[in-house]
This record gives C-alpha cells, structure tokens and sequence, in this order.
C-alpha cells in the first residue's frame, strides 16, 4: 500500500513538473536568449486559459479551444513584444521587472473587464474525464496523465526545433552573437518577435491545459509564475534541458514533501504540532532545493551558453 | 486626485439642496469598504450589490433619511483597509462603515471604527477575536460568527453516521478556526488534518494520501478559488462517488457553482442562507436581485442586503438624526426588519442567534445550484457568546 501511494505520488509530481516545464520553457527561452526578466510570462498563462474557456464553451470542441489559445497567446505575446518589450532589452532587470509588473495590472484589469470577475468553467473533455486504474487499486485522473504525454511531446519538440531546425540555430545564434547573426543579414528584431511568440504560446498551451482542473480567474497566473522562477533557477537560466529537469525536481520535491513530511513528523511529535509544522515545512521544500543547488551549482544545474540546448 | 474629494463633496452638497424635506439637516454618511479587484472581487460586488439593491428599492433613503454611500476598493489588502478607514472617519465623516470580506481586514478595521465611536456592521468577517473578549456596543455582525457553518457541517456529520473524517483547510488563522469549529462538534475519528498553502493551486498530493487514509467523509474549508480548484480535482480523482464531500458554503456560492459546474453535485454545504429559502422577504428579495443584475443572490449579497434592511430599520427608528447614538445602537440591538433568513435576532454579543441550514448541490433547469435539504441548528448561538461581557 504504500509503495503505490509512493508511486501515485511520484505520477502527480511528475505531472506538476510537466505543467511547470510548459511555463518555463517559455520563460527561460526568453531570459536566456533575450536577457529580458518578464515576469508578464503568468499574464500570457492567463490569456491562455480564459481563451480555451471560452472557445470551448462556444464551440463545444476542447481541441479547438486549445488551438485558439495557442493562437491568441503567440497573437499577445507578439504584440506585447513589438509595444513594450523591444523598449527594454536594453534597459535594467530592474527597469525589466517594473514595466512587465505594469503588464500584469494591465491584463487583470482587461480580463476582469472583458470576462466580469467570475471564474470561469472550463472540463476535460469526455474521454480524458475519467481514472485509469494504471496501479492497482488506484484509480489515476486520465486527464493528468494526458498531461504528462502532451509535456513530454513539447519537450521533444522543443529539442528538434532548437538543435535541428534553421530557426533553431538563428535562436542560439542570436543568444550568443547577436550583433555577429545581425551583420549576417538576419532581422534580429524580427527572430525576436518569433521567440518572444513562441515562449507566449507555450504559457498559453500550460494555461489552456491547466484551465480543466483549476479555477480560471484573474491572477491565476501569480501563482505559478513564482515556482517557475524557482526551476528556472534550479535548471540554470536560459537552459530548456535545465527548465525540463528543474521542473520536473520541483514538481517532484513539492509533491513529496507535501504528501509525506506531515504523515513522517507524526511519528516524531504528536499529531497537532506534526500537522502544523508539517503545513508550514513542506511550503518551504522546493526554496529549500533551490538553496541546495544554488550552494553546489551558484548558476543552476545547466549552462545555457555554450551548450544552448 | 486631489479633485475627487471636492467632486464628491460638490456631489454630496448637490444631494442636499436637490433633497426635499429629508428627516434631519444632514445626510446618513456610510463607509463601504469591500474588495472590488483582483482575487475574491466577486465577493466584494455580491455584497455591494446586494447593499445598493436595498437602497435603490428605498428610492435612494435608508430610513427614509437622505443617504450617502462612499464605496471603495480595498483589493483585499489590509494596509488599504486601514487606510480607507482612517479617511472615512476623519474626512468623509461617515457614521457607519460595512462591508468587509475578510477577517484579517476586519481585524484591522473594525477596533478602529468603534474606538472612534463610529458604527460598523458587518456584512461577513466575524473573527472569534472580536466576539468574545473583544465584543463591542457598536459593532454588529448581521452575517454569522466565523465558526458557526463549520460547526454545523461538523453536527451534520454526526447525523449522518460518518465515523472517520479527512479534513483541510489552508495554512492561516480563518482556516484553523474552521477546523477547530468542525471538531467542536464532530464526535467521531479525525484519520487526518492537513493545512494547505494559501492559494495552493494543484491539491494532487492531499487527494493521494486523502485516498489512502479511507475516511467516510471529507471536510475542506477552501474559499474562494482553492475551492474551485480542489472540488474539480476531487471529483477527477473519481473520489466524490465514494467519499462524500462537507464544507461550508464558502466554496459552493452561486458565482463558484458556475465555475464548477457538474463535478460539483451532490455536495452538502452549511449555511445561514440560501436563495431557495421559503419566506415573502426572501422571494421578494431573490425577484429583486435576479431582475436587477441577472444572476442568482449568494450568501454574500443576501448579507449585504440585510445590512442595509437593519440599517433602514434602525435609521428610521431615530427619524435619521445620527446624533442620537444610543437611540441608534437601541435600534440595531432590536433587529426590527424582514430578515431573508426568515428570522432574525442579535445575542449578547451582537451576532446573530439563527439557524443553519445544510444544502445540498443539484441541477436544475438553470443549471447547478443549491438547494435547502434542512436545518442543521436551530437557534444557534456561537461559542464566544459567553466570553463577551454585554
């Protein structure tokens, strides 16, 4: 019984870390390449949700939803990008930091006036709605497995367009010699756009597949967007290799530490203390990871530079 | 923004001369401060809403006195809250102030407003801080005392013969209090007791280990969008067929119905209130409020509602010269208005002796709603009643 629960436990942090990987593929991507800070990145995580929520709903399609919100988030993503981004590559992180702030504001207050306060409803779809009893005796939500299938599919796509594709050598080109790939008679600006595009869409697809088993709503992005902050900094910035092992050690330590730091100080102490100290520890698990790896590895477990994958 | 302030005293002068033959020579001033932005600001509308739909049924005049309401924002945040507050009381001159949400804000408002000798009403926060000990002449709770529906979702287990319980809530003072409350009454085995993140989006984890501990039943205390989060994933996990879910009507209001949808059906869920209540006050209500702003009432605009019903009852009784304080509080402590709940008086705290109701979610022809299966207590006085020396 409890080697299941462990191993129950190990699918849902692997599902947690897919989820995160989504958001920071796309924010590592643009860090790394354009040394742009955005936190913004959970606004695009929004638009993508309410966008499946309501194409869903019209059109009674989850996968039209999904591809609607891809559409709509790269479409927000560009135009943020070619408005506001350009004016700050190169300014401060701390310049950076205030005007993506200002974008967040911005995009609640248009969600809330364009969707009212509500949340939203959004389901899996019919087949994906139901448990697949893949270890005995416990019954696993389909749709989290579809999940883990749909990240791991990203990520392999991701690798191929990065280390296989024109566009994926112009991407760490343009990270390295940016001046060098300009001289070259590449549109800089122009890759940019594409890249700050393609991080948005990625937001968009984790708020799209997120929108089914939580509650859509202004701000939903803020909280995701500060563990995607930590695997960021645990993979190393600007890393997809390091955002998808980053995302998938925090996805796993969160859930381990939740799930069996109270039950194990049970043991220890009695019950009330164990349950509220156990509350308050496992919130800290994955700051505490983030500390470790920042003692033995001060830039994270992967270069970017160099080895741009 | 230094125009507003003489906007609105222009708008304020302007009611005066325009008002005829008003029962005293100035304006009955109120103080709402709710949350209108970011998370929980549907929360905040509902209770305007409901508030401003019983003073636009009145044509404007609570009591029949010329009424003025100041509405702000605090976007949840306590720092706001304190500093609205100090700006009604020492600018605006409001005499009553109402509305808040949330316990923390309330904590750090209402001892302000009362210390200035002020009234304040409550639409929803009732701390336990603040009815015991800490109880005040001028500070009335038209909504419950915060434990009350934990409590009785705690009884409502026992009656239903549910031996073993799994409860949470998350991680601060509103969420230990709920699960002190349900244990005040729950007699059977608590198999575990988890405190979640505030704002804890993905709850895979506790369902796992929520599973694996096979309780009869789970208790959460999840406001807000935690609720909706944790309902959909319980009900993913194909757990709701098995184990059935208790909360307080927190996470099952009309607003996080619509949210939720199906996955949340059959749930059971305490409350003071429920649109489907069968009384004249509350179909007349229900009518009113749907006309106006095309959706079902939750709890927390029939509370915003019965705040200004007092209000109305006790302006009148002082023929709107807020002046007269004691004649003010007399009238308040009285609770002469068509309560929606049915019926409706204050304790010797100031909170509400009531009943509270169990609900049940089912769908209906307008899609899925509450409806009123029965009282859990009759007359139910709160835990802290005894502590408050009034």
């Amino acid at each position: 019984m409890t080697l299941l629960l462990f191993l129950e436990q190990t699918l849902n942090g692997l599902q947690q870390g897919v989820m995160l990987f989504l958001m920071a593929a796309g924010l590592t991507l643009v860090f790394g390449i354009m040394h742009l800070l955005n936190l913004a990145h959970g606004s695009l995580y929004m638009v993508g949700a309410y966008v499946c929520a309501t194409v869903t709903q019209a059109s009674g399609s989850f996968l039209i939803g999904v591809l609607a919100a891809l559409g709509a988030s790269a479409a927000t993503g560009m135009v943020i990008e070619v408005l506001a981004m350009r004016r700050l590559y190169a300014r401060e992180h701390l310049d950076q930091v205030l005007a993506t702030f200002g974008i967040i504001l911005f995009f609640n207050e248009l969600v809330k006036i364009l969707w009212g306060p509500q949340a939203l409803f959004l389901n899996p779809p019919d087949i994906l709605n139901g448990t697949m009893e893949i270890l005995p005796g416990t019954p696993y939500p389909t749709y989290r497995l579809f999940i883990i299938a749909i990240g791991l599919i990203v990520a392999l796509g991701l690798r191929h367009l990065i280390l296989n594709t024109r566009v994926g050598m112009l991407i760490r080109a343009g990270a390295t010699h940016r001046e060098m790939v300009g001289a070259l008679g590449v549109n800089i600006d122009w890759l940019y756009t594409v890249v700050f595009g393609l991080g948005a869409m990625l937001a968009g697809l984790s708020g799209a597949l997120a929108g089914p088993m939580l509650a859509i709503q202004v701000g939903m992005g803020e909280n995701i967007l500060i563990l995607t902050f930590v695997v960021i900094i645990v993979g190393g910035v600007g890393s997809i290799r390091g955002a998808l092992v980053g995302a998938l050690l925090v996805g796993l330590v969160d859930t381990y530490t939740r799930a069996f730091l109270p039950t194990g100080l049970r043991e220890i102490m009695d019950p009330a203390t164990a349950d509220s100290v156990g509350g308050a520890v496992s919130g800290m698990g994955i700051y505490i990871l983030m500390a470790v790896v920042l003692l033995f590895k001060p830039s994270g477990l992967f270069q970017a530079y160099g080895n741009a994958s | 923004m230094k125009f507003l302030p003489s906007v609105l005293g222009l708008c304020a002068a302007a009611g005066l001369s325009l008002g005829v033959a008003s029962a005293a020579d100035t304006p009955v001033k109120i103080g709402m401060i709710t949350t209108l932005s970011g998370g929980g600001a549907s929360l905040g509308i509902d209770t305007r809403d409901g508030f401003d739909l019983a003073v636009k049924m009145r044509d404007g005049k609570l009591g029949g006195a010329e009424t003025e309401i100041i509405t702000v924002d605090d976007a949840r945040k306590v720092g706001n809250a304190k500093q609205i507050v100090t700006r009604m009381l020492k600018q605006d001159n409001v005499d009553i102030v109402t509305g808040i949400v949330w316990s923390n804000l309330a904590m750090a408002v209402i001892p302000t407003v009362t210390k200035a000798d002020k009234f304040y009403i409550s639409t929803n926060a009732g701390p336990s801080a603040l009815a015991g000990k800490g109880c005040d002449k001028n500070y009335f709770n038209v909504a419950y005392q915060n434990d009350n529906l934990h409590e009785a979702m705690g009884q409502y287990a026992n009656d239903q013969g549910v031996k073993k319980a799994f409860i949470l809530a998350p991680n601060y003072p509103a969420g230990k209090d709920s699960l002190t409350g349900f244990k005040r009454y729950f007699k059977g085995e608590i198999v575990g007791e988890v405190y979640t993140k505030l704002g804890q989006v993905d709850y895979a984890a506790e369902i796992a280990n929520l599973r694996a501990a096979k309780p009869d039943a789970v208790f959460f205390f999840l406001p807000g969008g935690m609720g909706i989060n944790f309902v959909k994933q319980y009900n993913q996990a194909g757990l709701k067929e098995t184990t059935p879910l208790y909360g307080p009507a927190f996470s099952f209001d009309e607003g996080i119905l619509k949210a939720v949808g199906e996955a949340a059906l059959g749930v059971h869920n305490s409350s003071q209130y429920s649109w489907d209540l069968d009384n004249d006050a509350n179909k007349k209500f229900v009518q009113a409020f749907q006309a106006e702003y095309k959706r079902k009432p939750s709890l927390y605009a029939a509370q915003g509602y019965e705040a200004a019903l007092l209000l109305d009852s006790a302006i009148a009784a002082v023929n709107g010269d807020m002046s007269n304080k004691d004649g003010f509080r007399d009238a308040l402590k009285a609770a002469k208005f068509d309560s929606v709940r049915g019926k409706f008086k204050f304790g010797n705290n100031n909170h509400p002796i009531q009943d509270i109701y169990v609900r049940e979610v089912v769908k209906s022809d307008t899609g899925v709603t509450n409806k009123t299966v029965g009282p859990v207590f009759k007359d139910h006085v709160d835990a802290y009643a005894a502590m408050c020396k009034m």
